[in-house]
């Protein structure tokens, strides 16, 4: 019971939590500005390396470099907005999604370019897990990761229903036409929403590099598993993508418990093929996601 | 005083012009319908004046500004609020939060507003937490309305406010019209229910295939023998 709790459900709930920042953002971009945006793994990565980088300059704990991370990946995603998707805002889709293809090429790149292809980590040395009740086995970084996403996903919550801002990006992804005519801003919510889901998806790139390690394809690599949490929870639905982040999280982890042998029931190999598994069962059993209904 | 002067709107989505020379006017403080068949371009007319749709030729004058082919959101900002006939409401906001995005153009304190619309329309205060997707047709169409009077318009405009309401819910819309109207808003309104539309308003304009074919005060229109027969099924 304890290895099962300490070596699969932990790391699932952990996995869900990373799955379920970068959902949000994949889901809140395609309810309103209508578009898979697929430069979002690579927003990740770059969260996650602008933290490497406070994190050699200023010597902090890497937890508390995931603001300034936030923020520089923020930016970054408003000044790509600006040159690289705004001119396509009229044109039919698939031009902007291959836009953000080409995005996610140049993002990866300069990344690269800026520190270079090995692969790096926050904190070198063993990290002792704390044990609790002799045998309950919590790792300080799993326990930041778990806390610090309660309290982001509770700060979207907040912003989505209780500001101006957070409404009319609720509005706009109802319909974009009644926004306009409304007279909501709808730049000013384009921006927002880049604040937000970039925002998150750095969190969650830092999240994966204090958990496992930093290369410059890990966020091109959990891409999929992200979009399958976001389609899971219906997408365009920011509250879905907590659930099917969480999902498919858990479920990835938990396949290679032995739950009927001695041997994991699947190979760690597989796990991306379970997230897909899921997906697929999913989509034929309720094509419109897990919360087709009113999710907001 | 006239508040709306369009003239000569002609235009129309992509090639194909559906206004030809279409003229229409709102005085301050008026209800002003436009009825015709179907095709005849009254919610084209409409779109035109409110910037939705293209204008080609012709000059769109509201409150002493020139507004032809404006953006949006400064029409807005103007005194200008449009009513679609379908979509009109976010399903998934609730009441109060509908309400609330119809002033996102404003800066100042909402309260007296927000107070004034549920004053007028009292069903959408008992359901303001619920999400208005989940209303009827009549009091979606109140919520529609309400979401555009936030902004505290000069102008209203309508387009078929009672379009598939049954006879008891389009008797209280357009009696909420008149309640509006009596606060100095000027309406401007398409309708399919004619007759019960002209009878409440100041003055009337009938299209058909995108021109002016009668301009007349709607107990006029109503009296008038050709535009019963023509317009008004007999």
């Amino acid at each position: 019971m304890l290895e099962f709790i300490n070596f699969y459900l932990l790391p699932g709930l952990v996995l869900g939590c990373i799955y379920t920042l970068g959902a949000i953002g994949v889901s809140l971009l395609f309810g309103i500005m209508r578009f898979a945006h697929f430069a979002h793994g690579d927003m990740m990565t770059l969260g996650a390396y602008l933290a490497l980088a406070v994190v050699a300059v200023t010597g902090w704990p890497t937890i508390t470099a995931i603001p300034l991370a936030m923020l520089g990946t923020a930016a970054a995603a408003i000044f790509i907005d600006r040159f690289a998707y705004r001119p396509f805002r009229a044109s039919p889709t698939i031009i902007i999604v291959i836009a953000s293809f080409g995005v996610a090429l140049m993002v990866r790149s300069v990344i690269q370019i800026g520190w270079g292809l090995e692969i790096e980590s926050y904190a070198t040395g063993i990290q002792r897990p704390l044990i609790f009740f002799d045998s309950l086995r919590l790792s300080k970084n799993h326990i930041q990761i778990l806390v610090s996403t309660v309290l982001l996903v509770t700060a979207m919550h907040y912003f989505l229903s209780r500001t101006k801002t957070g409404k009319a990006m609720r509005a706009m992804s109802d319909d974009p036409d009644l926004a306009r005519i409304t007279g909501i801003d709808t730049e000013r919510v384009v921006t927002w929403t880049w604040i937000i889901g970039a925002g998150l998806a750095a969190a969650a790139g830092v999240f994966v590099g204090m958990d496992t390690q930093l290369n410059t394809f890990m966020g091109w690599n959990l891409l999929l598993p992200v979009f399958a949490a976001a389609i899971l929870g219906g997408i365009g639905r920011p509250y879905g993508a907590i659930a099917g982040g969480m999902v498919i999280g858990l479920a990835e982890e938990l396949s290679t418990y032995p739950w009927i042998t001695d041997a994991p029931l699947l190979s760690p190999g597989y796990k991306t093929g379970v997230a897909f598994g899921i997906m697929i069962i999913l989509l034929i059993w309720r094509p419109s996601g897990l919360f087709r209904g009113r999710v907001f | 005083m006239t508040l709306l002067e369009a003239t000569g709107m002609t235009g129309g989505y992509g090639e194909m012009d559906i206004l030809d020379s279409v003229h229409m006017s709102v005085d301050k403080g008026e209800i002003v319908s436009i009825i015709g068949p179907n095709g005849a371009g009254k919610s084209t007319a409409m779109k035109a004046i409110f910037g939705i749709v293209h204008l080609r030729q012709g000059r769109v004058i509201f409150d002493g500004d020139d507004i032809t082919n404006a953006a949006t959101q400064t029409q807005v900002q103007r005194g200008m609020a449009y009513v679609p006939q379908e979509r009109n409401i976010f399903p998934n906001l609730s009441v109060h939060e509908n309400l609330e995005m119809g002033a996102f153009s404003r800066n100042d304190d909402i309260t007296a507003s927000l107070d004034h619309v549920y004053e007028l329309f009292p069903p959408l205060r008992e359901k303001m937490r619920q999400p208005a997707g989940e209303l009827s047709g009549g009091q979606r169409q109140m919520v529609a309305i309400g979401r555009a009077l936030m902004v505290t318009p000069k102008l209203l405009m309508l387009d078929e406010p009672t379009a598939g309401l049954s006879p008891k819910f389009m008797a209280e819309i357009f009696d909420r019209i008149i309640a509006v109207n009596s606060t100095g808003i000027g309406i401007l309104m398409v309708e399919q229910n004619a007759r019960q539309a002209l009878e409440i308003s100041h003055r009337g304009y009938v299209l058909a295939t995108g021109r002016n074919r009668f301009t007349d005060a709607g107990a006029n229109l109503l009296a008038n023998e050709e535009v019963t027969k023509s317009f008004l099924g007999g």
